[in-house]
């Protein structure tokens, strides 16, 4: 019996997409022998993608954003050895944390990292050997044709079983376009706190020997709650983690739909219940995933190094 | 022939990392480079971000320890903030620690190096040379190996919500408190944590260092300073102490934290996205040349190990013991990290166990309420990766103006060359090279787990 090829391979990333993927436990050693792994460098010695004909490997998985000359090398080589693109977390479909960097040109931003602790007059700048950066970060879908989006910082393992499955049978799962919200149990009386948005100093009002059914919505409480913005995909059966853990959302999946705006969103959704988004001490935060696709931009004033 | 090599990526490291190897004419190692490419700027991207929401934007700078980030950040904001978290904050955050430490040694020793000893790098083809390889000859033990993982990330979900990028620990304390119930669960998990974890010594003295001791003497070995937590006594301590730097003549110097600037200072290298930092409180400057380094400190496992007295559990206690009767102090040997950093599963287990059974974790009162302000503050963890800083400074609205973030592996860069050039000069001759050389330079990074 023939398998069918499967590779993984990270970009700009922290990893944590990969360590999802195991986090599927034994389960992860069912699916391997399902398939033929031919690369996944946290855990096989496989370095290249040079050897593998174009279309040659069925399924690509592709974890963190693009920010250097050399993600993008990569990023397109993989395209072409591949059938079916996988952008796999939300640094791969929105950009992802790191994309909070768009707020400045990369060069401003590297010179100052580099500067900070120089007391050489001139600048050292890391550029032997070294491949150059973009002028900003970048989604996968701003440079090739994705197939599949899967998001999530990370997503969770199940529903990375629950892709992989379906992409081996052939076909191209998509997560439904609902909110967290939609998928959040905790009390809503359709009448928040007006007014201003609480910085989270303190804990919001709950009891800890009740689940998070009994606990009003932290919007209602005042808080800055990205739910109404953010795609659902992470909850459980018993409700969104970060709920359960009693902390708001910060929109870890992205916007409901692909090419949302979880900022603008975000204002709507406060204005509507009547609170004064300007109140929110860093707008620009509500972008924290999905600052890629030119969403986030350089601070107004400030110049833009093109490269 | 190759007027140099290049080994890119290194592979089953957590990463982005290449090697160059430049070669003179005859074909011998004239020098080499261990190459860091990944660099996503979060000491810039924090600036203006309100300092509460740090925590969770910083552990997106590892995926395998975000914990870690989450922590330091935590501890370094309630530092800008001038708040102290009560106990149960404390001891909930601490438990998260060192939950997140088990699951990683157990990650990095079975999944990603063991290959290395179980599989052996001769000329093994890079599907059989892995976890996956192992999974074929050992279906059982990979079982118990990927459960224990799983058990890990299970108990840190069942009371923080989320094991990756973690949202639990916030300024102040933590988000809430630990039932009793959750408690007597944990505590029945934790015990099968801590007999995997002897379990894993053992079998490693069996299976994996007994039959490879002469790669054990030799492989990467360097000769350096070390840097590693010790609490109040020299016991050793993961998630709040002092710092303690050892000279390779075995000289201490102990420092707060807070007082980092004093002791190593960064340098910024043309090669290398991480920055080096050196020791330089020494006053000989950083060189990393092979045959008289100057300026390099380790850190991770085999530091901490070094730099304590003692350890205040028995089961590692014990095991150190018997590493110090075999190998002394402190120890060179770069392989070695892998043993040290068994020890240290031993101990994290044992003192999870120790915190389960303390009963202030269970205090409803976990969190005390904090005032945005000006202010600066240093937050530092030992990451299973080694010391890891984090310093922010905020503004009167308790945004951040400034940060530096020195991460585990960042120490380690110097040391990670020096190891890396023993290795390619031991092995590299004539400029042969061949899929088993190359792997064992690899093993000589993978100690570090970089």
């Amino acid at each position: 019996m023939k398998f069918i090829k499967v590779a993984q391979e990270w970009l700009g990333a922290c990893s944590g997409c990969e360590i999802a993927m195991l986090n599927m436990g034994e389960k992860f050693f069912d699916l391997l022998k399902k398939i033929e792994m031919v690369h996944m460098p946290l855990l096989f010695d496989h370095k290249t993608f040079d050897e593998f004909q174009d279309a040659e490997i069925e399924i690509s998985v592709v974890s963190g954003c693009v920010i250097s000359e050399g993600h993008l090398h990569l990023l397109k080589k993989i395209r072409e050895k591949s059938q079916k693109l996988c952008a796999f977390g939300t640094c791969a479909t929105h950009g992802g944390i790191p994309s909070l960097l768009n707020s400045w040109s990369t060069d401003v931003a590297l010179k100052e990292i580099f500067s900070s602790n120089s007391k050489k007059d001139h600048l050292t700048f890391p550029n032997k050997d070294l491949s150059g950066f973009l002028d900003r970060v970048y989604a996968l879908d701003e440079f090739v044709e994705v197939d599949i989006l899967l998001p999530g910082c990370p997503p969770r393992p199940s529903l990375i079983r629950e892709f992989l499955s379906k992409l081996i049978k052939g076909d191209f799962p998509s997560l439904p376009n609902k909110s967290v919200c939609d998928t959040c149990p905790t009390l809503r009386f359709g009448k928040g706190r007006k007014g201003i948005i609480k910085r989270p100093m303190e804990n919001p009002e709950y009891d800890p020997n009740e689940p998070i059914e009994k606990m009003r919505c932290f919007l209602e409480q005042g808080y800055l709650c990205m739910g109404p913005v953010t795609l659902a995909g992470c909850a459980f059966d018993d409700g969104p983690p970060c709920i359960k853990a009693r902390t708001p959302c910060r929109g870890c999946y992205g916007p409901v739909y692909p090419v949302g705006n979880q900022m603008l969103e975000m204002m709507n959704a406060l204005a509507s219940v009547g609170i004064e988004w300007k109140t929110i001490i860093d707008r620009r935060s509500l972008l924290r995933f999905s600052g890629a696709h030119g969403l986030l931009g350089p601070y107004p004033g400030s110049k833009q190094n093109k490269k | 022939m190759n007027a140099n090599i290049h080994i890119n990526p290194i592979t089953r490291i957590e990463g982005h990392a290449s090697v160059k190897i430049f070669l003179d004419e005859k074909g011998e190692v004239k020098k080499t480079r261990l190459l860091i490419h990944s660099l996503r700027g979060f000491e810039k991207f924090v600036q203006g971000r309100p300092a509460e929401e740090i925590p969770r934007i910083v552990t997106r700078i590892c995926g395998i320890c975000p914990w870690m980030h989450h922590l330091a950040a935590s501890k370094a904001i309630d530092n800008c903030f001038d708040i102290r978290p009560p106990l149960a904050g404390n001891l909930l955050r601490e438990l998260c620690h060192l939950l997140a430490h088990i699951g990683d040694k157990i990650l990095h020793f079975f999944f990603l190096a063991s290959p290395d000893f179980l599989i052996g790098p001769e000329k093994s083809h890079y599907s059989v040379r892995s976890i996956i390889g192992i999974a074929k000859s050992f279906p059982d033990f990979t079982s118990k190996i990927a459960r224990m993982r799983q058990l890990v990330h299970e108990m840190l979900e069942s009371f923080t919500g989320r094991s990756i990028h973690p949202v639990a620990s916030v300024v102040g304390g933590f988000s809430k408190p630990m039932l009793e119930e959750e408690r007597k669960e944990l505590l029945k998990a934790a015990s099968k944590l801590l007999d995997f974890a002897l379990f894993s010594l053992e079998f490693a003295k069996k299976d994996i260092f007994g039959p490879n001791q002469d790669l054990f003497e030799n492989l990467g070995t360097i000769e350096t300073g070390f840097l590693g937590m010790v609490d109040n006594s020299g016991n050793l301590e993961l998630y709040n102490g002092n710092l303690r730097l050892m000279s390779k003549d075995g000289g201490v110097i102990d420092f707060s934290p807070e007082k980092y600037e004093n002791y190593i200072e960064e340098n910024v290298v043309p090669w290398s996205y991480s920055k080096v930092p050196y020791a330089k409180i020494w006053g000989k400057g950083l060189s990393l040349k092979i045959d008289d380094p100057k300026g390099v400190y380790r850190v991770n496992s085999l530091a901490r190990i070094n730099v304590v007295e003692r350890i205040s559990t028995p089961h590692a206690q014990e095991a150190l013991e018997e590493f110090r009767n075999r190998f002394g102090r402190p120890v060179q040997n770069t392989l070695l990290y892998h043993w040290a950093r068994l020890i240290e599963l031993i101990y994290a287990s044992e003192r999870v166990i120790q915190i389960l059974n303390k009963k202030e974790i269970t205090d409803p009162c976990v969190r005390k309420k904090a005032e945005p302000k000006a202010g600066r503050g240093i937050g530092c963890v030992e990451a299973p990766r080694g010391t890891l800083i984090h310093d922010y400074t905020t503004d009167k609205d308790g945004c951040i103006v400034k940060a530096n973030l020195i991460v585990g592996t960042t120490h380690n860069t110097a040391a990670m060359n020096l190891s890396v050039e023993q290795a390619a000069r031991s092995f590299i001759n004539k400029g042969y090279i061949d899929e088993e050389i190359i792997n064992r330079i690899e093993m000589a990074i993978r100690a570090y787990d970089p």
